[in-house]
């Protein structure tokens, strides 16, 4: 009985580093320029589509194929922000929410008309189904290797943005975009950077996704609300907080698919719902000068 | 005269319908301290802001080293030897106050100032490297946007009202650091609402009255009552 409870707890955690990815990328742009990406949930879609289709062109596992949809997502992000994105910034946030929204519909339908509503899976051979033992639980290895790939990536991630020039210019360009500019930073190319990073790693988030689960191209709606539930859980601005946040969401689901299966998904919302009724700014919001 | 590092022929500026600048004319010779003095909304901080690229202008409306800048983003602007010093000094809370001097390098502009010689000038500053930049006081704030300026090592420095808000004490410092900043041949642009120290520092001084040129001369030669007639508008 303990161990049953223990299990849920455990894959939930595990289930969490899949969020916190989905997350990281939404996080990584609102906290560079304040833009709130709708399309976001389609971009990990899209992502886990070139995944499959690379995977089945080339022939290679879906892991093989990150080293092609990594780049591709990344570019295709640095083209969205320079081409589309960077007009709707100003003042008002009301354009980006518009046209990133315009774009979930867009990819969403591009998507079917491509690859039909039939659901899709990407086939990763024995790593599906492996599993090793601790302590009487069994661990997916699958899931655990999702999990440490998240850890990777937010450290990563957290390291690029207080130890690189690259993170100064993010930072910089985040508390005045003006004062940026005049250091030599143009700000609509760092944007584009923000946004390949953001893409680069929802690029692993849909492979990962696309092989622990099955897919189809209207999916990214439900990816889009556990990142968004992820970070404002953890705190906007607070990259581990982002984690924390995909874990309790994680646990919050499996939790309550114990107790009835048809609760899984609710419960992942009520415990967002109560977090944001108790701590508004999160768990742990980075504190802004 | 050789011809001047900067050239402004009848710059206009706007803010949406309101026009702040009416064709103002001013030129800044290699080396030079220039001053520009004139009461609040008078335009100087937007003169400022015109050159250093954060207005888009006509772009002939201003020259730099012959080449027409005034249509340039302030990223271009800085690549090619403009630093301003903004007003409100204007540092990046995210940065930690090294950080902050770090970025005003990130052009990469070749020249005598770097991290040292930032630090020999400011010494407080080498011991607050690792501090927040908000944690500092309004003085040493200044040092650090005066320095971030620096580390960009520009031929043309733009120093807008870097005494506002500051102890009477402070501003002693600063501008005794000043002589060090242009000894190099850098050419400087002053703006100040203090017009003895704006004369005392500069060789020549503009001043501006509603958008307009009111005033121009050496610094050592005009007088009190031709000031007080440029400045506020009246006999």
């Amino acid at each position: 009985m303990i161990m049953e409870w223990a299990n849920a707890i455990v894959q939930g955690t595990l289930l969490g580093g899949l969020y916190a990815l989905f997350a990281a990328g939404l996080s990584l742009i609102f906290g560079v320029m304040r833009l709130v990406n709708i399309a976001h949930g389609d971009l990990i879609v899209l992502a886990a589509y070139l995944g499959l289709t690379t995977a089945i062109v080339l022939g290679v596992h879906p892991l093989a194929a990150l080293l092609i949809v990594v780049p591709a997502m990344a570019a295709i992000g640095y083209a969205l922000q320079r081409g589309v994105l960077n007009q709707t910034l100003g003042d008002d946030i009301l354009p980006p929410l518009l046209v990133t929204f315009g774009l979930s519909v867009i990819i969403q339908n591009a998507l079917l008309e491509v690859y039909s509503a039939d659901p899709q899976k990407m086939d990763a051979g024995a790593l599906e189904t492996a599993s090793i033992s601790v302590g009487g639980l069994a661990l997916g290895v699958l899931p655990l290797l999702t999990f440490a790939v998240a850890v990777a990536i937010i450290a990563t991630l957290q390291w690029t943005f207080y130890r690189t020039a690259l993170g100064r210019a993010f930072r910089a360009v985040s508390d005045n975009q003006d004062i940026a500019q005049l250091m030599g930073l143009n700000r609509r190319h760092v944007f584009g950077l923000a946004m390949a990073l953001s893409l680069a790693v929802t690029a692993v988030a849909g492979i990962l996704l696309g092989v622990r689960t099955s897919f189809d191209p209207s999916i990214g709606g439900g990816r889009l609300i556990f990142g968004f539930e992820a970070v404002i859980i953890g705190g906007l601005g607070n990259l581990w907080g982002t984690l924390a946040g995909g874990v309790i969401l994680g646990v919050a689901q499996t939790v309550g698919a114990k107790i009835n299966p048809g609760w899984q998904i609710l419960a992942g919302h009520i415990a967002f719902l109560l977090i944001l009724a108790v701590r508004p700014n999160g768990l742990f919001p980075r504190i802004s000068g | 005269m050789s011809e001047p590092i900067l050239r402004i022929e009848g710059l206009d500026a706007h803010y949406g319908d309101f026009q702040a600048i009416y064709g103002i004319d001013m030129s800044v010779a290699e080396g030079e301290v220039l001053a520009i003095i004139g009461a609040n909304g008078a335009g100087k901080t937007t003169a400022m802001r015109s050159i250093a690229g954060l207005m888009q202008n006509g772009a002939d409306q201003i020259r730099y080293r012959g080449e027409a800048i005034g249509a340039l983003r302030a990223d271009q602007v800085a690549e090619r030897g403009i630093a301003l010093v903004p007003e409100g000094r204007q540092l990046f809370p995210s940065l930690s106050v090294e950080e902050n001097l770090i970025i005003g390098g990130q052009v990469g502009r070749d020249g005598p100032w770097s991290l040292k010689t930032v630090f020999e000038l400011f010494p407080i500053l080498e011991e607050r490297r690792n501090q927040a930049s908000t944690s500092l006081s309004g003085g040493q704030q200044q040092m650090v946007a005066i320095g971030r300026a620096l580390m960009a090592n520009p031929d043309l420095i733009l120093f807008d009202e870097i005494s506002l808000g500051l102890a009477p004490v402070i501003i002693k410092d600063i501008y005794q650091a000043l002589p060090g900043i242009v000894r190099g041949g850098m050419s400087a642009v002053i703006v100040e609402q203090d017009i003895t120290k704006a004369l005392s520092v500069s060789s020549r001084v503009y001043c501006l009255q509603e958008g307009r040129v009111s005033l121009e001369g050496a610094s050592a030669a005009v007088s009190r009552k031709d000031i007080a007639r440029a400045y506020f508008g009246v006999e």
